[in-house]
């Protein structure tokens, strides 16, 4: 079990390397020379070599790529082209409020989610059915930021029941509507998956079993059934939590959330390419991060799983 | 009971090819169905509620609503199946090389291939589009770089089983070339999931594509997107919400249809299919 863990983390660094190589190579590919950028047009060759020394753009690639990689390993993304202050530190300040978003989305989505599904579960083929599939295909593509803004409209201004935008300083109230916003899109996966490993697990033989002893049909999907329709929801769970992500670059947005996303997207309209990139990164980093927790909590759950890995 | 299922289902199919193949003559025939230019400033007549003149409604400059949403189906189908059309060729080859070789070809291939499933997608797309200048070539280009790799995976495994039939062996031992093999015997059997998975991948880039218009990344204006139109009337939901809902609608059924299109297809094959 030990190897399994070791090798899953082990396996974690060339990932790492590759993805800084890729955001390296985009840095080198944008428009535009930094050091013609200083310098200005009418600088002289002697500023222009003399400022190519000093940010090392005289070196040759690879040189380049590991100067890159020390910065990296000091925390250090570079500093933002407008305010000038420090990128890492900006995303430290902004990770919270964005992990505080996704969990609630992951929330509401696993709410939700779960709830649909079994209800698409209880009867296939019923009217209820057919609503749910019909609903969650709605869920998976209306797009994201067209959601938040008609959730805006009712709830915040035809119904005046909840803020439309802002963080409010930590008020549960101003994360409901983000996080519906952010969430309904998984949870439409999630019912859909909780529906077919339901369905796929109530022709089992034990299910039958437990039907021919005379257990009631809500006993049989929420004691026998979703205990072991679980692993494939958990992943998915687990799985999207890295979307949230995504999702998180328009919900914060439209609702004026003060964390990554929205940083990555004032980068975008101001052409902040250090700031873009940095968020790229660190949306890369966690990804991953969190694909490995899947994994490794997988592992411990599903022990078939590790012994595959090892052979 | 079961063959009558399957006639709906069959049923259910056409109708959707057909709502396809419908949608892709709005966007061929855009300038004859359009009953406005998508263009024209009319200072008369803005934030016209839906109505006769204007079937859904004009903007805050006074076009018509309805004749630009009718022009965005063409940006929005043009980026979604040609990213797909080149994302799976790019994926098919590295697919088929990486699983046919196998070894120390496929180690590297599925490293790289893995890497690019390594981001989030949107932010990456977001990256790679920063890099051109906006337009049409800058989300096509985001959303192959994104969409690739995802393809890649599903082919190579299905090479990976595909090479063990004795109808590879016996194309080997008749002395067919490596490529030969993998482009005349194994391609074949790779085109019908193919089908399935590009047409959810279709539904996916036209999602991608609005989002990256929402956030000033896709074609630009004055060129119509839907994306855009919901981005640039966004404030006016409160007083206007015609501005922003149709668009909105048109995005979210563009994407049922493949969708559904994908599921059904694959409900039909009666395969299990992840993409």
């Amino acid at each position: 079990m030990k190897h399994y863990f070791v090798k899953r983390i082990f396996l974690l660094f060339p990932t790492l390397v590759g993805i800084t190589l890729i955001t390296f190579l985009m840095l080198k590919a944008l428009p535009g020379d930094p050091v013609q950028g200083l310098a200005g047009e009418r600088s002289s060759p002697d500023t222009i070599k003399r400022l190519q020394k000093a940010l090392g753009t005289n070196q040759n690639v690879l040189q380049q790529y590991t100067g890159y990689m020390r910065l990296l390993l000091k925390g250090d993304l570079g500093r933002s082209y407008y305010t000038n202050r420090n990128i890492a530190e900006d995303i430290i300040q902004k990770l919270p409020n964005t992990l505080k978003l996704a969990v609630g989305a992951m929330l509401f989505s696993i709410i939700i989610g779960l709830l649909l599904g079994i209800l698409m579960a209880v009867d296939p083929g019923s009217v209820w059915d057919r609503l749910g599939q019909i609903l969650s295909v709605s869920g998976i593509s209306i797009p994201v930021f067209f959601l938040g803004l008609l959730l805006i409209y009712i709830f915040s201004f035809v119904f005046q029941l909840l803020p439309p935008s802002g963080t409010g300083n930590g008020n549960p109230v101003f994360l409901i509507l983000p996080a519906a916003t952010l969430g309904l899109n998984s949870s439409a996966y999630l019912a859909r998956i909780t529906r077919s490993s339901l369905i796929e697990i109530m022709s089992q033989p034990y299910i039958i079993t437990a039907k021919a002893k005379g257990v009631k049909k809500s006993g049989l999907i929420m004691k026998h059934a979703l205990k072991n329709a679980l692993i494939p929801i958990i992943t998915l769970i687990g799985l999207d939590f890295g979307s949230y992500l995504n999702g998180s670059v328009l919900t914060e947005t439209i609702f004026g959330w003060d964390g990554i996303g929205r940083y990555a997207v004032e980068g975008i309209f101001k052409r902040d390419y250090p700031v873009i990139l940095g968020c790229v990164l660190t949306g890369a980093f966690l990804f991953i991060l969190v694909n490995l927790t899947v994994d490794l909590i997988y592992g411990f759950l599903d022990p078939r799983i590790r012994h595959r890995a090892q052979a | 009971m079961k063959f009558a299922r399957f006639a709906i289902k069959k049923r259910f199919f056409y109708f959707l090819v057909f709502i396809i193949v419908f949608l892709v003559l709005t966007a061929v025939f855009a300038p004859m169905i359009a009953p406005y230019d998508p263009l024209q400033i009319d200072l008369d007549h803005i934030k016209e509620a839906p109505g006769r003149n204007h079937l859904l409604g004009t903007d805050t400059v006074g076009r018509d609503v309805f004749s630009r949403i009718i022009y965005g189906t063409r940006i929005s189908l043009l980026v979604g199946i040609s990213a797909t059309l080149l994302s799976l060729g790019l994926g098919l080859i590295v697919g088929l090389v990486a699983g046919y070789y196998g070894g120390k070809t496929d180690m590297v291939l599925t490293m790289i291939t893995d890497l690019f499933l390594a981001f989030p997608s949107l932010l990456l797309a977001i990256g790679v589009s920063v890099l051109f200048p906006p337009g049409l070539f800058s989300v096509t280009a985001a959303l192959c770089v994104v969409g690739w790799a995802s393809f890649a995976r599903l082919f190579r495994g299905m090479v990976f089983s595909i090479k063990e039939n004795t109808f590879v062996d016996s194309a080997r031992a008749i002395g067919c070339s490596n490529m030969r093999i993998m482009f005349f015997h194994i391609l074949p059997h790779c085109l019908p999931i193919s089908l399935v998975a590009a047409s959810l991948k279709v539904g996916n880039f036209i999602l991608s594509e609005s989002a990256l218009s929402f956030l000033g990344l896709g074609v630009q204006p004055p060129i119509p997107t839907w994306g855009a139109m919901i981005s640039l009337n966004r404030c006016y939901l409160p007083s206007a919400p015609w501005m922003v809902l149709f668009p909105g609608l048109a995005i979210a059924l563009a994407v049922i249809v493949f969708n559904a299109l994908g599921d059904a297809s694959r409900d039909m094959m009666g395969q299990d299919i992840k993409i």
